[in-house]
């Protein structure tokens, strides 16, 4: 078990958005603004770290045939969970993130990792790589929050700060309403994914010329 | 009967150009991307998909109706639909394998993957969030699916193309395809102002 170096893929070499490509439908969608992206990064990060304890405890008597079958009912069973926790103590939330919330069920990163990871792998290596593809989540999904709402409505930390409104940075006029809207989804994260693949790249070469 | 004409004929307008699934929800993108380097497999794809749409529309609204609303389990509705589609996607893809094993093994993967496919399970959620009735819900599953299978068949056309300009090297693939995807996205928004006047 090697902590260090699951972090470092959770978060870089192998983030689920970036680098992996999964999970693109909520990472698009519901990225407008920073309070939506927290709280689905949080609830994501929790339901990937719970299925992949359950299902890396259960991988010896899941038979190979109907894994993907009890993968999804283990998943939906925590989505359902966390789904009524929301709309019971964080209606606000669970109102503004609407159907994305059930459709956590099929974001292709829990999915992806149950069958790539938890399936083969022990408990403790399970949680953690559970919790730190969940951050690498969290952090791609909040980074295109900021970009969309400070370019896009002028607008930091919308839904949390300064009584939901958010602190205005760009006046009202100024800002790139185009980017709030679902053309931007599909801009800011083609823009996000290639400036990965040039770092990746870059990073890459640097090691072949030492 | 008039107005019910007009309300489907507007669920329908609306599923396939203004509220596209893909375009303006954003249900549905893993396959849209995954599966639109060759227009053939878009279109075999977006064809399946709207089969398995239409089919968990109707399915779903009867076991909701019948059988969650009925014993007030509606809290179980998301493990209940996701079950619904996935033994659906299990039997169609036996079907298939059956009777035109050419397509069968056109899709592949695909196939399965169609369980995952958050469009499928989206139509139904919205389903009953709207609180369609049994012929909307139908409407609005089938016609979503098409506008599926327009927007994929649309962007496996230009990404077919796309292979061969020139771009930056750090934009070629995923990068590129997705700017693709959000100039699409900005002309299908001009279908916003649709409406059916009733």
């Amino acid at each position: 078990m090697n902590i260090g170096k699951q972090f470092k893929e959770g978060m870089i070499t192998n983030n689920p958005v970036l680098v992996q490509l999964l999970g693109m439908c909520s990472t698009m969608a519901i990225t407008t603004s920073f309070f939506n992206g927290l709280g689905m990064g949080v609830a994501v990060t929790i339901i990937l770290t719970l299925s992949n304890i359950i299902i890396s405890a259960m991988r010896k008597i899941i038979p190979d045939k109907i894994r993907i079958a009890m993968f999804i009912v283990v998943i939906a069973g925590f989505v359902t969970c966390v789904d009524l926790l929301l709309q019971a103590f964080v209606p606000a939330l669970s109102e503004s993130l609407g159907v994305f919330i059930p459709l956590i069920v099929v974001n292709c990163i829990i999915l992806g990792r149950a069958e790539a990871f938890s399936y083969k792998n022990g408990i403790g290596a399970s949680l953690f790589d559970g919790i730190f593809q969940g951050i690498g989540y969290t952090v791609v999904l909040i980074v295109m929050c900021v970009i969309r709402e400070l370019l896009g409505a002028g607008t930091f930390g919308g839904g949390l700060l300064n009584g939901g409104d958010g602190i205005r940075i760009i006046p009202e006029a100024f800002g790139v309403k185009i980017l709030t809207l679902p053309v931007g989804g599909f801009l800011v994260l083609g823009c996000l994914i290639a400036l990965m693949q040039w770092a990746l790249a870059r990073s890459k070469k640097k090691e072949e010329t030492k | 009967m008039s107005s019910g004409l007009i309300n489907i004929f507007s669920i329908a307008l609306g599923a396939i150009l203004a509220n596209n699934f893909i375009f303006s929800q954003f249900l549905g993108i893993c396959p849209f991307l995954g599966v639109s380097k060759k227009l053939d497999t878009a279109l075999g794809m977006g064809v399946a998909v709207t089969f398995v749409m239409g089919l968990a529309s109707a399915v779903c609204y009867a076991v909701n109706e019948f059988i969650l609303v009925k014993f007030n389990l509606e809290y179980m509705q998301t493990v209940a639909f996701i079950l619904v589609i996935a033994s659906l996607v299990q039997f169609i893809e036996m079907f298939l394998q059956k009777s035109m094993p050419a397509l069968y093994t056109a899709l592949g993967i695909y196939l399965p993957l169609i369980t995952t496919n958050c469009a499928v399970l989206g139509v139904v959620l919205l389903n009953v969030q709207n609180n369609y009735n049994f012929i909307d819900s139908l409407v609005y599953g089938i016609t979503g699916g098409l506008g599926f299978l327009l927007a994929i068949v649309l962007f496996a056309g230009v990404r077919e193309r796309n292979v061969f300009a020139d771009c930056p090297k750090c934009f070629e693939g995923f990068p590129i395809a997705l700017v693709t995807a959000g100039l699409m996205a900005l002309s299908f928004m001009g279908f916003s102002g649709l409406s059916v006047f009733g």
